[in-house]
């Protein structure tokens, strides 16, 4: 009986081994994003744009005559699962490059993992400075940095005539990244910084540090974090009586699901974004950009995410472009290739330029920040 | 001062929340020394209820508190009937580790039905809030403390002035002669978890539409119903109510004049402040222990 057992066993592991060498008939792509947790939203639209692109790219015959395979996993919001994840990926599935990991924190822990396994990766949507300075050959960056958002915005502080700011922001990279290089930007205007208040990214009630706020003498508040929590702040600032002008930055704001679900206080709202589904006239690449809202309505999805999930189209048409050039679906070669690929991307050329110290440059492409406000529940574009 | 004002408005409706989190936990942690993992998950499921009743089948939202309450209770006696009652009399470790177990399974459970992504609950109150002097509330806090009152009062009544109340504090104050003077104890455990359950489901369902709802929602939840039931005292009530208040306040001075960073940590020195020397709870009664 044992040996009847045994004999089945092997006979699964030998089907399920033929079965991998099945599955190499397919390019994989590495997909790390936050699926459950403080980020669920801003990770699930941007796997929604990722499949999009795979899925065009398949119709289209794949690339080097194969379909390309997107392997998705969750990072469940958290550094440490993003790090084992990218582990998983590389050493188990083989993928030979990566898209991810959504948040500043997520990434900057996967990157040691792909130095560890030279394997690199296209980050999509992490904004914090130290991605790409910190000397990562393996980090090819298609989302503005916070330094490049904060220069974009440096032409209009004027016209807004800031005086003093308060700023609210997550308490991880990508918030504290964001509030020093916005500090940095207002203070060389002569703009004064008043509070920074910080959040916790599972935070639900934000009351306290509203309340602080509404008590300082600014007139601007920057805030910074994913949708879910900007829903949240925009209804407790507005049952605190909270009558500031409010600018969010990092381009997860889905402003049309602030206007859904805030309401009347989302007007007189300004947003820092990348990406303006709402005129696809006005962005870079118009015939692109209508074709992917087609196809993202087309799959039921809502229009909010288009503002998040254009990333994930964006980073897998990269990923595929350097396969493609590579002409070979290994780890070094796509690297090599990453530096020479040239693609129209939805927010501007994707094309990388060398960043960070000598010798072990990282990749950044250097993509569109646009500024809306939405006034009477509706989207409109301010001039930078 | 009118930020301070505001402050202690804040409190006030925060700590009504914790405070109805800590008594479901301090019967179940406190009464029934069992280690309630799954408290945070019936928080979750009670928000859950919330958003298939109201959003999903459209129906209205006070009619949706009931019924989260019921669900809550009759998951909760499910619980207690599978999972507790063969192990009664085990040691407390391995009552524990099955209690994890069925957290983990339960909040996968909830993610497999609804999704890692967030949902938000529509809600009949104004968005226009209250505004006192300096001060301002929306209505939905308020009524939500109003109904966390209720739900306490009624609570307290029922542990301190109903027979079935003196069953309970009978039954786990030594259980072998509850038994022999005709109290029937396989009842008392199951409606106490209940109960218990009940009140973790509506703080759940109070709270959902109030912030939004995910599948991890009742983790922090359940750490800070844990802070409360130790500061207040194992099993006291009223421990409970004056502890949820308490970290509330410790949060929100904390968050305003401190450093809104360590937000969450303010609540957790007061306890490990409690645990040094007050080991037994802020309103813990002397007790005999000859």
């Amino acid at each position: 009986m044992t040996r009847a057992l045994g004999l089945v066993g092997t006979i699964a592991l030998t089907t399920a081994l033929f079965a991998g060498t099945a599955g190499a008939q397919t390019i994989k792509i590495g997909v790390n994003e936050p699926l459950t947790g403080a980020f669920a939203a801003s990770g699930t639209y941007v796997v929604n744009g990722a499949r999009i692109a795979a899925d065009e790219i398949n119709a289209k015959g794949g690339i080097l005559g194969k379909k390309i395979e997107l392997v998705i996993e969750d990072n469940k919001s958290n550094p440490t699962e993003a790090a084992a994840v990218a582990e998983k990926l590389i050493t188990s599935d083989k993928v030979p490059v990566l898209m991810g990991a959504w948040g500043s924190s997520l990434t900057l822990a996967v990157m040691p993992k792909l130095m560890e396994y030279e394997t690199p990766m296209v980050v999509e949507t992490s904004s914090s400075g130290k991605i790409t300075t910190t000397g990562n050959p393996f980090i090819f960056r298609i989302s503005p940095p916070s330094a490049v958002e904060a220069a974009a915005f440096k032409g209009i502080v004027d016209k807004l005539a800031l005086k003093k700011v308060d700023f609210l922001v997550i308490n991880n990279d990508w918030g504290r990244g964001t509030a020093e290089d916005f500090s940095k930007m207002m203070k060389d205007k002569g703009i004064t910084i008043g509070l920074v208040e910080t959040m916790d990214q599972g935070a639900q009630d934000m009351s306290a540090q509203l309340s602080k706020i509404k008590s300082s003498d600014s007139e601007t508040v920057i805030v910074t974090t994913a949708v879910d929590q900007l829903t949240l702040i925009f209804k407790q600032a507005a049952a605190l009586g909270l009558k500031k002008r409010i600018i969010t930055t990092g381009g997860s704001q889905n402003p049309d699901q602030i206007i859904a679900q805030a309401g009347a206080a989302a007007n007189g709202t300004m947003h820092l974004t990348t990406f303006l589904p709402w005129f696809p006239d006005k962005t870079p690449n118009p015939e692109a950009t209508n074709y992917f809202i087609t196809e993202w309505k087309k799959r039921g999805f809502e229009f909010a995410g288009c503002t998040e999930s254009f990333r994930g189209y964006d980073g897998i048409r990269t990923a595929a472009a350097a396969i493609e050039k590579a002409g070979k679906a290994e780890p070094a070669a796509i690297k090599a290739a990453l530096w020479n690929i040239n693609i129209k991307g939805l927010n501007g050329d994707i094309v990388f330029r060398k960043s960070g110290p000598e010798g072990k440059e990282s990749g950044q492409s250097q993509p569109n920040v646009y500024l809306i406000e939405i006034n009477d529940g509706k989207v409109e574009m301010k001039t930078l | 001062m009118s930020e301070f004002l505001q402050h202690l408005v804040n409190m006030l409706v925060l700590g009504g929340t914790y405070a109805l989190l800590g008594i479901g936990l301090t019967l179940i942690f406190g009464i029934m020394n069992v280690v309630n993992f799954t408290h945070g998950v019936l928080y979750t499921f009670g928000a859950y209820i919330m958003f298939i009743v109201v959003q999903q089948l459209g129906l209205n939202f006070f009619l949706a508190l009931p019924v989260a309450v019921l669900a809550g209770w009759l998951l909760g006696a499910a619980i207690e009937l599978t999972l507790l009652r063969p192990l009664r009399g085990s040691d407390i470790d391995t009552t524990m580790l099955v209690m994890i177990g069925a957290w983990i399974a339960m909040q996968s459970g909830t993610l497999w039905i609804w999704g890692g992504v967030a949902k938000s609950v529509a809600t009949p109150f104004p968005e226009a809030p209250l505004v006192l002097g300096p001060v301002s509330v929306s209505w939905l806090r308020l009524f939500v403390l109003a109904a966390a009152a209720m739900l306490i009062l009624v609570t307290y009544l029922l542990i301190n002035k109903t027979s079935l109340g003196r069953a309970m504090r009978a039954t786990f104050q030594d259980h072998d002669t509850a038994s022999l003077m005709g109290v029937n104890v396989d009842m008392i455990y199951t409606s106490t978890f209940a109960i218990g359950s009940s009140l973790a489901a509506a703080a759940g369902a109070l709270l959902g539409p109030v912030y939004v709802i995910f599948p991890q929602m009742g983790d922090l939840a359940a750490v800070k119903a844990f802070a409360i039931v130790i500061l207040g005292g194992l099993g006291n009530i009223t421990g409970a109510v004056i502890g949820g208040f308490i970290l509330a306040l410790a949060e929100e001075l904390g968050a305003g004049y401190v450093s809104s960073g360590y937000r969450d940590a303010m609540g957790f020195l007061i306890i490990i402040a409690v645990l040094i020397f007050r080991p037994t709870g802020l309103f813990a009664r002397a007790e005999r222990v000859g």
